[in-house]
């Protein structure tokens, strides 16, 4: 008999289960479909569950398995994958009306990655409209809820793989992060996200917002589960240009060495001062505490240029997504609305992307338009590459003194649903912490660092030189290890039970 | 008035007022086995939306990797229009929307292009050299192909929707961008076709492209402006899309001369426009005017790294460059003993490969000139096709002239069986063979022949006997009707000055 | 930086293929240059000696093998189409040649 907590244990558990014989994939998938039917009414975490092809691949696993066949370590252990990642035969919408019941004819790259080693697809987390925004809450698919607090947003883009690991609809999850899209949401939801370095994980069948700055990665409740499904989705991919040539780390290994002595951690001035909340800055500050006394030295570093790296990032995506948008036209695929007067191609177009794109979206294709239309492009899109330099440079100044650098996550916990959704700079201020790394395409952690304001989970960042993403998981597992010992427990333990939930 | 009621100039007055300045961009879509930035197939004739990735078809998600071999092609023809080579370069997002464009941008080089600064020697037909300088060569993708429906001529206008194949899209092309060629005055349309001819030879013979025009793998863009005097400064310039034949270029140009000359003496503006030529009258219409401010927001396509060809590959590639053209034709003219005139006239009908693999096939150079600059020239002309696009082969031109070498069949003959070689009725032996068009040389046949001959002109003997040998023509020709022109006129011969005791 | 108007908005729209109602057209000038402003202060640090970062991990010369890969069948390039003929994608009426 199936234990009904074995939804709750990490994917590196219910992989040993599996691995022993306590369960099988078909039961311990069909565990995460019940508790999705039980709790996701609520939460809208999922925009489309794919129940019959994810047994049919658990059961296949199973077979594998008792034939004796040599599988993946996480072969059989469901995972979810953002709505933003093409599933060939599952529906992809990006979370947007434009592509309402479109099902790609391939898969991406990652998801071949995760059908070859056997890991049922649950379905498609929800997620802001082509991962523009903070909150999950410009989905054309409505909002997902944040498990601590249905109030509250999950963050964004990904809300929904994080609130679908946080819920435990799922043990682990694909995000993507262009801004922060991982490491916000896992903040806010109190799960582990991570976003590797730029071109580790293969961007082939990722819906493109930004080129330069997208990344995927794993969002687990883990650090461990974080590093063992980056392992999986990383990698040299042809049929990426930007994909890193560069062998896969031993990541797994680094998340459970426990061992931070020596360890130099920077952090950084620029993301610690008054735009942090008061008890966001308290956790960070008693994570850090912890870490220095299993031995690892704390140093202060400037990076002076942060400052401008918000103003980079907003001309930089939305200059990239306008272009990467132009492709939805009502023309090959998705939507395709056609006005009563002078029905032509153009006007077609018009239409359908007047229609099919929410208000956000809308406002970044325009933003970039703007950006790189004749006359501007060297003051906004040029300039904008250049702080993009003297971001590098502060990054590679930093990494000369430390080993890794800190900050806190976002700037504060969950906030209301609707709270800052009329408000785009508002909006925009919660990847101030997040946006660096993209800026500089290197790597970043986001784990629980405690409670914060109203009783919420706030998260801790590490970031690392590029290519160094072992740090982030020898940094972050010993973080994770010494704070639930001071809890007694994982910080997940500590939300509220869903209605409806199965298990306990 | 408007512009459009103002009546040409002749062309010849046009020339003595204004001087022409001619700018042309030719694509050339590149002979890879795939496209620029997957790995579809690069072919002609396909199923509609068969040669498609979800990159070739812009799905979501969907990301372009450079096709090496397509940037050894630029760099060859870079090379070989003895352009310098970029030591970095970059792809660019040229951004419009159409409905061809499977992404609305097209992949492209925009400030960076692969090759720059270089030149080409153009013959002329008379053999006069003109030298156009090349501003940049560059790499982008072709689009795919709309087919317009419901109107009356299947053109845009009345079209009440398109359908459209993007097989098309994404076949890798280079676009070669000409500097102004100014200077060339009345011979201003020859030197158009003439430059795009010599850009065609020299693909071929770089191998990057099969380069036939009327596949639209080369395709001509012609600018054309007008100035009061050669130190005046460029006038306004007309753009000429997709010429396609070089005939049609002379044309574009000739007629862009008469028509913003007609517009100049009324004292009318030229306006900056994209133009397009019309085969049926000649003339060139008014497309999208460049007034509505394209702007294109090129920026540096993220998905794609640079392209930096060290200088090892580059001077490896020029190692590698095949004889070109101009210095083919120095070449071939020693070998084959033509007269200068005679090279010229085979140039200028487009007949140097076709010889050249006529005589590789075994025939001599003058007999392979004979046949191609001869009849086959004829019936292309007759039928207003390009000589290359006659369906016969150089192989199949020495076959029959080897039937001819070898007694096979006599010149008449041959030139039946090339009718019937051009109407696809197969190879010129199995045509011989089946239709039974054999020189007749069996001597039973040919005595029976003569001796009725003989029998039924008994004047015409008397003279032969008499002395006049050359009488022998008048029993000949009935020989050759009763055996249908395929006896060998000379055992005829001499079976007449046996029988008739003359040598 | 030049304040961005409702015409500055409609522009940029009909550039980007947006239809927007009045009422759109008025929030987003509304908001643009608040936004604006907050980005522009990349200019500030932007000096001509900097050079440009476009890709955050430098490569080059990224090429694939001209060999001829998987190519999706027309039923599963034209299964998305919202309009399909003859095996093409069927479009709207197309105004004005290229």
């Amino acid at each position: 008999m199936l234990s009904p907590d074995i939804i709750r244990r990490s994917a590196a558990a219910q992989a040993a289960a599996l691995h022993a014989g306590e369960t099988s994939s078909e039961e311990l998938t069909r565990a995460h479909l019940d508790r999705i039917a039980a709790v996701d009414d609520d939460l809208n975490a999922f925009l489309h569950v794919s129940e019959e092809e994810a047994l049919t691949a658990a059961r296949d696993v199973d077979a594998r398995r008792a034939a004796g066949e040599e599988l993946h370590a996480l072969a059989g252990v469901p995972i979810a994958v953002k709505d933003v990642v093409v599933t060939k035969g599952q529906p992809t919408t990006a979370g947007s009306k434009i592509l309402e019941g479109w099902v790609p004819p391939y898969d991406a790259t990652l998801v071949e990655k995760l059908r070859a080693a056997g890991l049922p697809i649950l379905g498609k987390t929800n997620m802001d409209e082509f991962a523009m925004g903070s909150s999950t809450e410009t989905s054309a698919y409505g909002p997902t809820r944040n498990p601590w607090d249905p109030d509250r947003i999950p963050g964004g883009s990904g809300g929904g793989s994080a609130a679908a690991v946080g819920a435990y609809e799922a043990p682990l999850a694909i995000g993507t992060d262009t801004g922060g899209s991982i490491r916000q949401p896992g903040a806010v939801t109190g799960t582990v996200g991570v976003k590797p370095t730029y071109g580790s994980v293969s961007r082939y069948g990722l819906i493109a917002m930004a080129s330069s700055l997208d990344q995927a990665g794993p969002v687990t409740r883990t650090v461990e589960d974080s590093a063992l499904l980056h392992e999986l989705i990383a990698g040299h991919d042809a049929r990426d240009s930007t994909s890193l040539p560069d062998p896969v780390g031993a990541y797994a290994e680094a998340a459970r060495r426990r061992d931070v002595k020596g360890l130099r951690i920077g952090v950084i001035e620029e993301l610690e001062g008054e735009g942090f909340a008061p008890e966001v800055r308290a956790r960070f500050t008693e994570s850090l505490d912890q870490l220095e006394r299993a031995g690892a030295e704390i140093v202060r570093v400037s990076c002076p240029n942060f400052e401008y790296a918000l103003g980079a990032y907003y001309l930089i995506m939305p200059s990239e997504a306008s272009s990467n948008l132009a492709k939805f036209d009502g023309m090959r695929f998705g939507l395709r609305v056609i006005p009563e007067d002078h029905p032509t191609a153009e006007n077609v177009m018009k239409a359908t992307r007047g229609a099919g794109f929410g208000d956000e979206v809308k406002r970044r294709i325009l933003l970039g338009t703007y950006a790189l239309s004749a006359g501007y492009y060297d003051a906004y899109y040029g300039s904008a590459q250049k702080v993009r330099t003297l971001v590098q440079r502060d990054f590679a100044a930093a990494f000369e003194q430390v080993d890794v650098l800190a900050s806190p996550t976002a700037p504060t916990v969950a906030f209301r649903l609707g709270e800052k959704i009329d408000d785009p700079t508002a909006m925009y201020m919660n990847d101030i912490a997040t946006i660096p790394a993209n800026l500089a395409g290197t790597p970043g952690i986001s784990l629980p660092s405690g409670l914060a304001e109203d009783g919420l989970p706030a998260g801790i960042q590490f970031l690392a030189p590029a290519r160094a993403d072992e740090r982030l998981y020898q940094v972050g597992g010993a973080l994770e290890a010494l704070l639930e010992d001071a809890w007694g427990g994982p910080l997940l333990a500590k939300a509220p039970e869903l209605a409806g939930g199965a298990a306990r | 008035m408007t512009t459009t009621d103002i009546t040409p100039v002749d062309f010849d007055e046009a020339i003595d007022r204004y001087d022409p300045v001619l700018g042309i961009e030719v694509h050339v879509e590149l002979g890879t086995a795939t496209k620029m930035f997957d790995g579809a197939p690069n072919i002609f004739a396909a199923e509609p939306n068969t040669a498609i990735t979800p990159t070739s078809l812009g799905l979501p998600g969907s990301l372009p990797v450079v096709n090496g071999k397509a940037v050894e092609y630029a760099i060859r023809i870079g090379l070989a229009l003895n352009c310098s080579i970029a030591e970095t370069c970059r792809f660019a997002r040229k951004q419009y929307f159409y409905p061809d464009l499977t992404k609305n941008f097209q992949t492209s080089q925009y400030d960076e292009p692969i090759a720059f600064d270089g030149w080409v020697d153009v013959e002329l037909e008379d053999g006069e050299i003109v030298r156009v300088e090349i501003e940049r060569a560059h790499m982008e993708e072709d689009a795919g192909k709309n087919t317009h429906v419901g109107g009356a001529t299947g053109r845009i206008h009345g079209a009440t929707h398109s359908q459209v194949d993007y097989n098309r899209a994404g076949v890798p092309l280079v676009e070669i961008v000409t500097k102004p060629i100014p200077d060339t005055k009345g011979r201003a349309p020859e030197v158009a076709a003439a430059y795009v001819r010599t850009l065609r030879d020299i693909f071929r013979a770089l191998d990057v492209s099969e380069a036939r025009m009327e596949r639209g793998n080369v395709r001509a863009d012609v600018n054309v402006s007008l100035r009061t005097d050669p130190s005046a400064p460029l006038g306004t310039r007309t753009e000429t899309k997709n010429v396609n034949s070089f005939r049609s270029i002379e044309r574009t140009v000739r007629f862009e001369i008469s028509r913003q000359a007609g517009l100049l003496d009324a004292g009318e503006q030229i306006v900056q426009e994209t133009r397009h030529f019309h085969e049926d009258t000649g003339g060139t219409s008014s497309g999208r005017p460049k007034s509505d401010a394209e702007d294109y927001r090129y920026f540096p396509e993220p998905d794609l790294v640079p392209v930096a060809p060290s200088r090892a590959w580059v001077e490896e590639i020029r190692a590698a460059l095949p004889e070109l053209p101009a210095a083919r034709r120095r070449r071939l003219l020693g070998e084959w003993g033509f007269s200068d005139l005679e090279m010229r006239d085979v140039i200028n009908a487009g007949a140097l490969d076709l010889i050249e693999q006529t005589v590789a096939a075994g025939a001599s150079a003058q007999s392979a000139r004979k046949w191609w600059m001869g009849e086959l020239a004829r019936v292309a002309k007759d039928r207003e096709v390009e000589i290359e696009a006659l369906s016969i082969t150089p192989a199949q031109v020495a076959e029959l002239q080897g039937l001819v070498d070898g007694k096979k069949i006599n010149d008449k003959i041959a030139k039946q069986v090339l009718g019937k070689v051009l109407d696809g009725a197969g190879d010129p032996a199995a045509i011989v063979e089946a239709e039974g068009l054999a020189v007749v040389s069996d001597d039973s046949v040919l005595t029976s022949a003569v001796d009725q001959a003989i029998a039924d002109n008994p004047d015409v003997v008397a003279k032969i006997q008499g002395g006049k040998v050359q009488a022998i023509g008048a029993l000949i020709g009935p020989i050759m009707k009763a055996t249908r022109g395929q006896a060998d006129a000379g055992r005829v011969r001499e079976i007449i000055m046996d029988k008739l005791g003359v040598s | 930086m030049p304040s961005i108007g409702r015409d500055d908005v409609a522009r940029l729209a009909d550039l980007a293929r947006i239809q927007l109602t009045e009422e759109e057209i008025a929030r987003f000038a509304g908001e643009f240059d608040s936004i604006m402003d907050a980005v522009a202060s990349v200019s500030e640090v932007a000096s001509e000696d900097v050079p440009a970062t476009s890709h955050p991990i430098s490569m080059t010369n990224v090429f694939r093998e001209d060999v001829v890969t998987e190519t999706l069948t027309q039923e599963e390039a034209l299964a998305g189409a919202p309009d399909a003929q003859d095996g093409r994608f069927a479009v709207p009426q197309i105004l004005g040649e290229e």
